[in-house]
């Protein structure tokens, strides 16, 4: 891609979707113009790109209309640059599974985390965070038959589903801790455990994810929004 | 045979009747496999371990679960009709608002006839139907523009199960007043013989509706609220 302002990114430093698409972005060495939002007063330039959601992260290409939800934006990235690290495998069966395991990854597997947070009591935890095992134990056999004994998600080199879970990463391990539980227990799921620590540490994600404070400064401001009640 | 294809599901759920539309526009050959919510086939639960749920698309032996992911997955490996836009914009456009539907339109709405349209659940159903309007300008007689696509096939439920439902209940959710765009775009796409030969009979659907309401703790329904997908 030519020109960096050709494509501009509004999104929040500790959005784990924004970190997604950004991580996306590194990958296929995409230049582009990062928008930081304030989700707490949204921009006009926000609001008008994404009405239905108004939500991060939104994709501005050249002068096309905004492409908005991280997962389509990825989608979109790979399939006009497909020449610059391919994401999604070639074989239709391949791009079906990873499609169900991103839709796993995003509808059943993180919603647990937002429910985590939301949830005071400790009965109530507890039954979070074994639906947690169950999750990470379903990611863990995906993970096996998907990676065939290699480092990632998409064998030797990332794919699509190292960049749909990879982005979750420091987000759950910073829920984790204030809830004393680790998702990614070596014992339990040692692939998926040994995994993470790859991932985390590859360049093209580490370099936009947010650090502790930035973090617990975003957990302050949606614990006012989306306050705990169970 | 080696390119046999099966579709396992139920006659009542909207989910597995926009995969029977899809292999009708595509003029795919299909098995169907009728289950039984209560008493789930060992093939279903083995073809979808995950979920356990409708509908499994079975390809060659191979099973793919989830109905958008199936639909995209008939696109890639079947030529014929196309359900989604080749451009890669306009693809991305589609996806956005079948996920819209999946995600926000649907639930929304279904919650709203539940709770026999309650008054915040209304509000809230009618907004989410708004954009759908507006997506309707410009003279478009189906979201994919003069032909069905995945957008079209996402919102089979607002078009026909939404009707049987407003009749059993004695509401108008989608009203020709409020929704000019989108009452129109229901006839159109239920008289379109793909999706004609792939919709349940509108007196099952009525009858489901009015049992149902009567007992709305039944099994059926906490299925529909955890999404056969």
């Amino acid at each position: 891609m030519g020109n960096k302002s050709e494509i501009k990114l509004l999104g929040t430093a500790a959005s784990p979707f924004a970190n997604r698409v950004q991580f996306a972005l590194n990958l296929k060495s995409m230049k582009y113009e990062y928008i930081e939002e304030n989700l707490a007063c949204k921009s006009e330039l926000l609001i008008k790109s994404n009405p239905v959601h108004k939500k991060v992260p939104v994709l501005l290409h050249a002068d096309k209309p905004p492409i908005c939800e991280s997962q389509i934006i990825v989608e979109y990235l790979d399939e006009i640059r497909p020449d610059l690290y391919q994401l999604l495998p070639s074989v239709s069966l391949d791009r079906a599974n990873c499609r169900f395991w991103a839709a796993y990854i995003d509808n059943k597997f993180f919603p647990l985390y937002e429910e985590l947070r939301q949830t005071l009591n400790k009965a109530g935890q507890e039954a979070i965070k074994e639906q947690m095992i169950e999750a990470t134990q379903q990611l863990e056999e995906a993970f096996i038959k998907s990676s065939n004994g290699k480092t990632y998600f998409g064998g030797d080199q990332v794919g699509y589903l190292d960049v749909i879970l990879g982005c979750f990463i420091r987000w759950t391990q910073h829920v984790d801790e204030l809830n004393d539980f680790n998702k990614f227990d070596e014992v339990r799921i040692l692939e998926l455990a040994k995994w993470a620590k790859c991932i985390a540490s590859h360049e093209a994600l580490k370099s936009v994810t947010p650090g502790k404070e930035t973090l617990e400064s975003f957990f302050g401001l949606i614990n006012i929004y989306r306050p705990p009640y169970k | 045979m080696a390119d046999e294809v099966k579709l396992y599901g139920l006659d009542g759920s909207p989910f597995v009747c926009r995969v029977k539309i899809a292999l009708n526009l595509k003029k795919i050959d299909y098995k169907f496999v009728v289950e039984d919510l209560r008493n789930k086939s060992a093939d279903l639960l083995k073809y979808n371990p995950v979920h356990k749920k409708i509908p499994v698309l079975l390809h060659s032996g191979k099973p793919i679960s989830e109905s958008l992911v199936i639909i995209e997955y008939m696109d890639d490996a079947w030529k014929g009709a196309p359900l989604l836009p080749k451009d890669p914009y306009e693809k991305a456009q589609a996806r956005f608002w079948a996920k819209f539907v999946d995600d926000k339109c649907i639930p929304i709405v279904f919650k709203a006839i539940v709770s026999h349209g309650e008054e915040k659940d209304l509000a809230e159903a009618h907004e989410q139907l708004q954009f759908l309007e507006n997506q309707l300008n410009e003279g478009k007689k189906f979201f994919g523009g003069d032909d069905i696509n995945l957008v079209d096939i996402s919102a089979t439920f607002i078009a026909y199960w939404v009707g049987a439902a407003e009749e059993a209940l004695g509401l108008k959710l989608v009203s020709k007043d409020k929704y000019p765009k989108l009452t129109e775009w229901c006839d159109n796409y239920i008289n379109c013989q793909a999706v004609k030969d792939g919709l349940p009979p509108r007196e099952i659907l009525l009858g489901f509706f009015k049992m149902w309401f009567a007992t709305p703790n039944s099994f059926v329904y906490n299925e529909f609220l955890n999404k056969s997908s």
